[in-house]
């Protein structure tokens, strides 16, 4: 399949006509996307990534379970197995370089009366096929000590001290600063429209590149079809999430999963970052890529599912809903000649017949937690595919984390209110966010209200922006230097505020 | 147009204070045409009402209904954007939507005191748009 | 250093809070210390500012008064009291030893170590996630409050067509609002069916504008992938299920909820305040003192009120009792021992009553207490003992209240009394209207009992 021949850097020499130039070109600003970035960040490249959003991470990304699977649910045959164990290795560095917000909490698959124990040993046997790490089967005893919400029912558990919790939309953000800082262009709001013989033409402009990485999530396919590939499809499967008050803070300390189903992990009870707990995902296959509705069914559905693990979760502890869809690759190719890879929706990561066109394709789970070795794999083919790859003397691997209010101690808190008066004005109380950190925020690429919020938490809490979203508005409207009314929730079309009652004019 | 008797019987809820008494009303349209009614109904018999202001309600009710406009008005220079007005007695509900969009229309120049006039006469209604919040110039 | 009274949150039960405090020391001997409210806002105030509407301090000042006038009243016996107010202020933490840390821009991170503190945060909306209503979500889902505060604080308007969720006060409040700044509302739906607000809302707010009212109806779906296009709507059953077959759709960019308010406690939780799941607020005695002694609690913070005037009746309760506490701490007391703080006698209801305040009581104090029934109830008697108050209506959306002498509770025999609501049941005597009592048909309907302290 590689007929084309290897391209230098240095082939390109005019700029007529071209809006950039680049080495390398990453449509997609999900976490695959920007951990490409960033990885691509550390040589000597131009490089541009290309978010149709008005915001990275506003997806796939931004809408799913946050969880860094230990590696026990399928074989490492598959190729997105295989990079889930490396990328939850790989989870350990980010941390230290970048700070994410990272907890490794372990996970428990639990096993109720009346189903087979002995699935346990399967999945044990799979995960240590895979590498994971200590895997052990606990008794009803040991499960309870350390889980004692867990229903009575459950009878046994495999427990994987590797899985984690992560905020992905922070770990994008993370990824993105840091892909910024070492020389990759950003640009959000910007949909590719077409692409023909290396030349990128989007909404807003047209790019020369030698490489394009196609990391498109649930919009893969189409781009991949732009280059004449049709050979896969992406189908959106929805999940649904539900989380819960933060007065469950300590309920449950793992993850919790059932006994899998034959196109999900099952729902699940996650003890999220923030100290919330979470409790879903449903899986359904849907038509509509954007469908992002929530249902009154599943809602029941997944509260039912999780009060057999943890009866003590109810519906009256709901603060949010929100649903995600996984980008399902189906090939095309009649089902007998389809491959075990493509039969088990594997992650499509290839260089394609088209020269200097690299698909990233079917990243569903768990492509959060393999997203870093994902990253590793495409700078090696793109190294197969010829791009020489000079390592960057000024790549800076490690971020200055960024300070959280509601992280500072007394001491630290005096300290930066000090210098910056802004720290002690708190504008979002229920998750104690300042109107420093806001303006940082938007500093660092926040231009709408939901940005402002994955950024900082602000309106994730039990009021749900009712009492900050009028001044986050405000702010980001001085900030900005536009009018409140250009302000959206999530992007072009969602503006906020519809008119002015008055006839004032801007100062 | 021809005048006819026309007798009514009708329930109101006294909004003249939270309690919300409900009034039972038996009238009698004496003169009705048109546009409207020509002179003052004749209550036959009137009871539910609590105290003297909820008779007086029902009476203006039937004759003509008036409320009190509240609505907000620009500052300029000022603490805040916006400056919270009243009229300074209720005013005739025919007229209340589009005064509302005339007072949409004003601005003033802080600082304002409550109890300040904005508007005198307002629309030959009688009535004062009136300012009901101190606000200071912005400081900086 | 002297340690101050603390009042958190300046909104009108704040605000009068002190005042009464103030007030009640100088009826007093001694020197007492200074109280401190402190706000987290740049104005005092609280949510008056934004309610521009009139309907306020009828019972206070005789007038009907806009949210500001009356907070300007207010605030102007405030100011002449000298009382220290601390604004742009959040209290971060507060301890069980009364430890209060606050945050501001201009002064930092401070701590105060107060002799009492009373918490008058006020409450909060209840936001589209806790009811969970399915359907997309894009912009232009909003609880009313914050879309009176875009309106009336800011000057824009959040919607041009818009279907109102839920029939509280605010919501209502906003269907005129929105009306008279342009927007078209379109419906305003209520899930049970009686209307959450006050009736008087009903009229001027809705009626006036020929606005429809749909009980026993919600949103069963929001579709819009930015900004909302259109909402279904379904009739529900007496479960809250929707009735298949009654649905229908309107189109509208927006959304506002009217679903509900919930007192805001988050600061007294961590300071171990108990918490009434029912109201969400405190646990108090009969002088307002939550569970931690020298801790009050007081206004929406404490159970959500339909009016400020009663609000204000309680705050000035609050302040007379805070001030006999601080008194009696102080040790400068002529009055020592009147109060009797966290009584150990509780009062219970059943499920028709959704909430009593206070909690607890002595049976050595004459006690109002404040409640609200579950569902509209006709013809109803509170009986305790030989004490009897006839009520013709109860209903949910308005808040009730009834004062036991003392006396009633020092002829308790036995272990508890019960404060019995029966419900008289109306027989139709032939073709004439006038009904009749009759005793043998009482039925017992709600049911408020008080247990006595067993002796330990």
């Amino acid at each position: 399949m590689k007929e084309h021949n290897p391209v230098k850097s240095n082939t390109y020499k005019s700029s007529q006509n071209f809006d950039g130039e680049y080495e390398v070109i990453i449509i997609g600003g999900g976490v695959v996307g920007t951990s490409i970035a960033r990885e691509f960040s550390r040589y000597n490249l131009r490089i541009s990534l290309i978010e149709k959003e008005d915001e990275l991470s506003f997806g796939v990304s931004k809408a799913n379970s946050g969880i860094v699977h230990a590696g026990i649910h399928s074989r490492a045959a598959l190729l997105k197995e295989k990079l889930c164990a490396r990328g939850n290795f790989l989870y350990n560095q980010l941390k230290s370089e970048l700070g994410i917000p990272f907890k490794r909490v372990g996970e428990l698959l639990v096993v109720k009366e009346g189903e087979d124990v002995n699935e346990l040993l399967k999945f044990k046997s799979m995960g240590e096929e895979n590498g994971v790490p200590g895997l052990k089967i606990l008794s009803r005893e040991e499960i309870r000590e350390i889980e004692p919400a867990l229903s009575k029912e459950i009878i046994a558990a495999l427990y994987a001290p590797s899985a984690g919790v992560v905020n992905p939309y922070e770990l994008v953000y993370l990824l993105a600063q840091n892909a910024i800082k070492n020389g990759v262009e950003i640009k959000t709001g910007e949909e590719v429209i077409s692409i023909n013989d290396r030349i990128v033409q989007t909404t807003k402009g047209k790019y020369k590149t030698q490489f394009i990485i196609n990391a498109a999530g649930l919009f893969a396919d189409r781009i991949s079809n732009m280059v004449g590939i049709f050979d896969f499809k992406i189908v959106p499967r929805k999940g649904e999430e539900y989380l819960l008050d933060k007065k469950l803070r300590g309920l449950v300390s793992h993850i919790i999963f059932p006994l899998p189903s034959k196109n999900s992990k099952g729902t699940l009870v996650i003890p999220t970052l923030d100290g919330t707990i979470m409790v879903g995902p449903s899986a359904h296959e849907i038509e509509n890529k954007y469908d992002l509705k929530t249902s009154d069914d599943v809602c029941w559905q997944i509260f039912e599912k999780a009060r057999q693990m943890i009866p003590a979760i109810h519906s009256k502890h709901l603060i949010s809903t929100f649903a995600g869809n996984r980008p399902v690759p189906v090939s095309l190719k009649p089902i007998s000649e389809r491959t075990p890879a493509e039969l088990n929706e594997d992650f499509i990561i290839n260089a394609t017949p088209v020269p200097g066109f690299i698909n990233v394709v079917g990243i569903q789970s768990p492509g959060l937690t393999a997203a870093p070795a994902i990253a590793e794999r495409v700078v090696e083919i793109v190294k197969e595919e010829g791009l020489e790859l000079i390592p960057s003397q000024s790549f800076v691997a490690h971020l200055t984390p960024t300070k959280k209010l509601r992280e500072m101690s007394d001491l630290e808190l005096e300290k930066e209110v000090r210098e910056n008066p802004d720290y002690g004005k708190i504008v979002c109380r229920c998750e104690m966010v300042s109107e420093g950190e806001m303006k940082q925020a938007i500093a660092s690429g926040a231009k709408t209200l939901d940005g402002v919020k994955f950024r900082t938490r602000a309106g994730m809490g039990r009021c749900q922006g009712g009492f900050c979203s009028f001044r986050t508005i405000e702010i980001l409207a001085e900030e900005l230097n536009v009018s409140p009314l250009e302000i959206t929730k999530k992007g072009a079309g969602s503006n906020i505020l519809v008119a002015d009652i008055t006839h004032r004019k801007s100062n | 147009m021809d005048r006819k008797e026309v007798t009514s019987l009708k329930e109101f809820i006294c909004i003249i204070c939270p309690v919300g008494c409900k009034i039972k009303v038996d009238f009698e349209l004496s003169s009705l045409s048109a546009s409207g009614f020509a002179s003052a109904p004749a209550i036959k018999s009137i009871h539910g009402f609590r105290c003297q202001r909820g008779e007086k309600y029902v009476q203006e009710e039937i004759i003509n209904p008036k409320r009190t406009l509240t609505s907000v008005v620009s500052l300029k220079n000022g603490e805040m954007p916006m400056c919270p007005v009243r009229t300074s007695v209720p005013i005739s509900k025919d007229i209340l939507e589009e005064m509302t969009r005339n007072v949409s229309q004003l601005s003033v120049e802080a600082p304002v005191k409550i109890g300040e006039v904005l508007v005198k006469n307002i629309m030959g209604s009688g009535a004062d748009i009136v300012v009901t919040r101190d606000l200071n110039r912005m400081i900086n | 250093m002297e340690k101050p009274i603390i009042v958190i949150g300046a909104g009108p039960a704040g605000l009068q809070v002190a005042i009464s405090i103030v007030k009640n020391f100088q009826n007093k001997e001694g020197f007492f210390p200074p109280v401190i409210v402190i706000d987290r806002e740049k104005h005092a105030g609280g949510i008056l500012n934004q309610c521009i509407h009139t309907g306020f301090g009828l019972a206070e000042y005789k007038e009907e008064l806009t949210g500001p006038e009356y907070a300007s009243r207010v605030l102007q016996e405030f100011r002449q009291l000298g009382i220290e107010l601390r604004l742009s202020t959040t209290v971060i933490r507060v301890d069980e030893n009364k430890m209060v840390t606050t945050l501001s821009p201009h002064r930092g991170l401070e701590k105060i170590n107060a002799l009492a503190i009373i918490f008058t945060t006020g409450c909060r909306e209840r936001a589209r996630g806790v009811i969970h209503i399915p359907g997309d979500r894009p912009a232009g889902i909003y609880t009313a409050g914050l879309a009176q505060k875009f309106i009336n604080i800011d000057g824009y308007l959040p919607g041009k067509r818009v279907v109102i969720l839920g029939s509280g006060d605010i919501g209502l409040i906003m269907a005129r609002r929105l009306t008279f700044q342009g927007a078209k509302v379109l419906a305003v739906l209520e899930a049970n069916n009686f209307v959450g607000g006050l009736a008087r809302n009903v009229v001027q707010c809705l009626d006036d504008f020929n606005i429809p009212l749909y009980l026993s109806h919600t949103i069963t779906d929001i579709i819009g992938k930015n900004r909302v296009e259109k909402v279904k709507i379904s009739r529900v059953d007496e479960n809250m299920r929707p009735v298949w077959g009654s649905e229908f759709e309107l189109a509208c960019d927006t959304i506002l909820l009217s679903i509900g308010l919930i007192p805001e406690n988050e600061l007294a939780e961590m300071a171990g305040v108990k918490l009434d799941p029912s109201t969400n607020g405190a646990v108090i005695d009969e002088n307002y003192m939550t569970s931690i002694k020298g801790i009050f609690a007081c206004g929406n913070a404490l159970h959500v009120h339909d009016l400020v005037d009663k609000l204000a009746v309680e705050a000035k309760e609050v302040g007379k009792n805070v001030a006999e506490y601080v008194d009696l701490s102080i040790g400068n007391s002529s009055t020592k021992g009147s109060l009797e703080f966290n009584a150990g006698t509780s009062v219970n209801i059943d499920e028709n009553i959704r909430y009593i305040l206070p909690h607890k009581i002595s049976g050595k104090k004459t006690v109002k207490f404040h409640f609200r029934v579950r569902k509209p109830l006709n013809d109803v008697t509170l009986r305790m003992g030989n004490f009897q108050k006839r009520f013709p209506y109860l209903l949910p959306n308005e808040m009730s209240s009834v004062t036991i002498p003392a006396e009633y509770f020092e002829r308790i025999d036995g272990d508890y009394l019960e404060l019995l609501a029966v419900k008289g049941v109306k027989k139709v005597k032939g073709k004439e209207e006038d009904s009749e009592l009759i005793q043998s048909q009482i039925v017992r309907e709600v049911k408020i009992w008080i247990e006595k302290k067993l002796p330990v």
